[in-house]
């Protein structure tokens, strides 16, 4: 055989190879769309469920996702974008800088569920917080900082040096330069990894099992010491736990978790591509 | 020069507290680090006092009778690691190549959001159209008494760890320098002879990298574990074990810490386990970004 024709077999195999990657991920979305539809309406959205969780909606789980969302938020976006700031402006190459580095990398690499364990044991039990939103989102916030810190040094890594040196020959500080030269200009790609670290939190399970998350709970939470219901965790005890659950409402549950956190990629993408094509440099 | 470029000798209150405050902020990645493992060390050390090392070691996880043996958990582990690893590794990297290398632009634009696209879909809703639709399909094409196996579980995680492993190994396949192929094809390689013989070498710590925080993401999974395995804790070495239900560490965490009291040996033996698995994700990533430093030293000395 040529050494032509085997690149052919060859390239052969590797677009075949990728159709089987692809199809599954349309198959999953496109199953979980199509069978879920039928069960959204607005009883389905915006009332509590009924019958231990047979019947009714999800609005309560809806809701505590919501919060536990802005909760991460208010917590990782400071510090992760404070982080990444020491990192991409201030931090010199040594052994510090490299240390800071390869904690990063390990928060990264932990598993939820150990993420989950710490949260229990230093938000619920030692600083007795209790199963709450506050420990919840505590634990969560944690979990996104790599995500937040990796995108947003990125982001700011990106705008040109030159831009420094001009602010600083003007007299400005450093941190004016950074106040209003970097930041203003890395903001785009910031907000693009704020919304996908957050994308991860508002769909986890693990790290929340023990730190928020409340079988079945019909009421709102009415403070960030309360427990609450949770998407991912409300799909995961509907699927698993509830005998002779209709399986429509299942579908319908995992098609909201879906569309919730897939909108969340949508935007950060569209903010991505219209900056970058805005971009002055 | 420099003294033109510098900021001001003298900084002002502000300029010294945000220097100071941006600083502090990144030594909390490295508290946290310590934070955790001094919080897993508190509620797990306990267990190696309360349940002897013998029947921690043992084969039976039975904690209602306080059999405690972590090894059929660790075992769960491993098979559904490495049967992932071995559906995900090859197909990720020919995915790899096959964007890098030889789709066009546009397909190029195409296929990557796509596939992070299965960075975004949450595990439990994975977990889910495991149990609903896969655990079926499996059960009826292999003719098993049940779907929910070892098997399903490293099928949902190799997709789990795809979007890793394509994404870092067509970095690196792409950080290869342009002369390098344009000398292979100079000397009369085909594509394909080029793609195996110079680019793929070229990238090959990057790939491991891939392939390494692939495997690291697949350990971590929890909860589309939990829901496709079946949860049997049991040791069994024949290959047909592959298609019969596990139980993995995680899943073992998952499941029975709602239900353990605070305080309880079942409790601290549960955070063990979280000391064996943090151990285990930590030395994998240690050794993936000594491989990410090694290449671009080597990276270094070659373009200098």
């Amino acid at each position: 055989m040529s050494r032509f024709a085997i690149q052919r077999l060859g390239i052969a195999a590797l677009v075949l190879v990728t159709i089987a990657v692809i199809v599954p991920i349309i198959l999953v979305v496109g199953v979980i769309v199509v069978q879920g539809l039928p069960a959204i309406n607005l009883e389905f959205l915006l009332t509590a469920p009924r019958d231990g969780m047979r019947a009714g909606g999800i609005w309560p789980a809806i809701v505590g996702t919501f919060w536990l969302t802005i909760g991460t938020a208010i917590f990782s976006v400071p510090l992760g974008v404070a982080i990444a700031i020491y990192l991409s402006e201030y931090a010199r190459d040594n052994a510090f800088t490299r240390t800071i580095r390869l904690a990063i990398i390990n928060l990264a690499g932990i598993p939820s569920v150990v993420y989950g364990l710490f949260g229990l044991g230093l938000f619920v039990l030692a600083l007795g917080f209790g199963s709450s939103i506050l420990a919840g989102s505590l634990t969560l916030s944690i979990m996104t900082l790599p995500v937040i810190i990796s995108t947003s040094e990125e982001a700011l890594r990106s705008v040109p040096q030159s831009f420094r040196t001009v602010s600083i020959s003007l007299g400005g500080t450093q941190w004016q330069t950074i106040r209003k030269v970097v930041l203003p200009n890395a903001l785009p790609g910031i907000i693009t990894g704020v919304i996908l670290g957050l994308e991860r939190a508002a769909g986890e399970t693990a790290p929340i099992l023990f730190t928020v998350a409340a079988f079945y709970l019909p009421t709102l939470p009415n403070s960030i010491f309360d427990k609450t219901m949770a998407l991912p965790y409300h799909l995961f005890v509907i699927s698993t736990q509830v005998p002779g659950m209709p399986l429509q409402l299942q579908f319908g549950t995992a098609l909201v978790l879906l569309v919730f956190v897939l909108s969340m990629t949508l935007v950060a993408t569209i903010i991505r591509s219209y900056y970058r094509r805005k971009r002055v440099w | 020069m420099d003294t033109f470029l510098a900021p001001r000798k003298r900084p002002s209150f502000t300029e010294f507290a945000a220097e100071r405050l941006v600083k502090a902020s990144g030594i909390m990645a490295i508290v946290f680090v310590f934070l955790i493992f001094a919080f897993l060390l508190r509620e797990g050390v306990p267990a190696f006092g309360e349940v002897k090392l013998d029947n921690l070691f043992s084969t039976r996880w039975y904690p209602i009778e306080d059999y405690f043996g972590m090894w059929p958990l660790i075992f769960g582990s491993l098979v559904v690691t490495i049967g992932a690893a071995i559906i995900a590794m090859p197909i990720g990297l020919l995915t790899a190549i096959f964007i890098a290398e030889i789709a066009p632009r546009w397909l190029r634009e195409i296929l990557k959001p796509l596939i992070e696209i299965v960075a975004g879909i949450p595990s439990v809703v994975l977990g889910f159209f495991g149990i609903v639709i896969l655990a079926a399909v499996v059960r009826e094409t292999l003719n098993l008494p049940t779907g929910l196996t070892a098997f399903t579980g490293s099928l949902i995680l190799a997709y789990m760890a795809l979007p890793t492993i394509v994404s870092v190994a067509e970095d690196a396949l792409d950080a290869v320098p342009r002369s390098y192929r344009e000398a292979a094809l100079a000397l009369g390689a085909t594509k394909w002879q080029t793609i195996w013989m110079v680019t793929v070498k070229a990238a090959r710590s990057g790939i491991l990298t891939a392939m390494m925080l692939g495997i690291g993401r697949a350990i971590g999974e929890t909860m589309a574990v939990l829901m496709v395995t079946g949860n049997a804790g049991r040791i069994d070495w024949s290959p047909q074990s592959l298609f019969m239900p596990v139980r993995t560490m995680t899943a073992t965490i998952a499941a029975e810490m709602g239900e353990v009291a605070q305080g309880s040996t079942h409790f601290h033996v549960l955070f063990a386990i979280g000391i064996v698995l943090f151990a285990i994700t930590f030395l994998v990533n240690l050794a993936a970004s000594f491989a990410i430093f090694r290449q671009s030293k080597r990276s270094a000395r070659l373009l200098s």
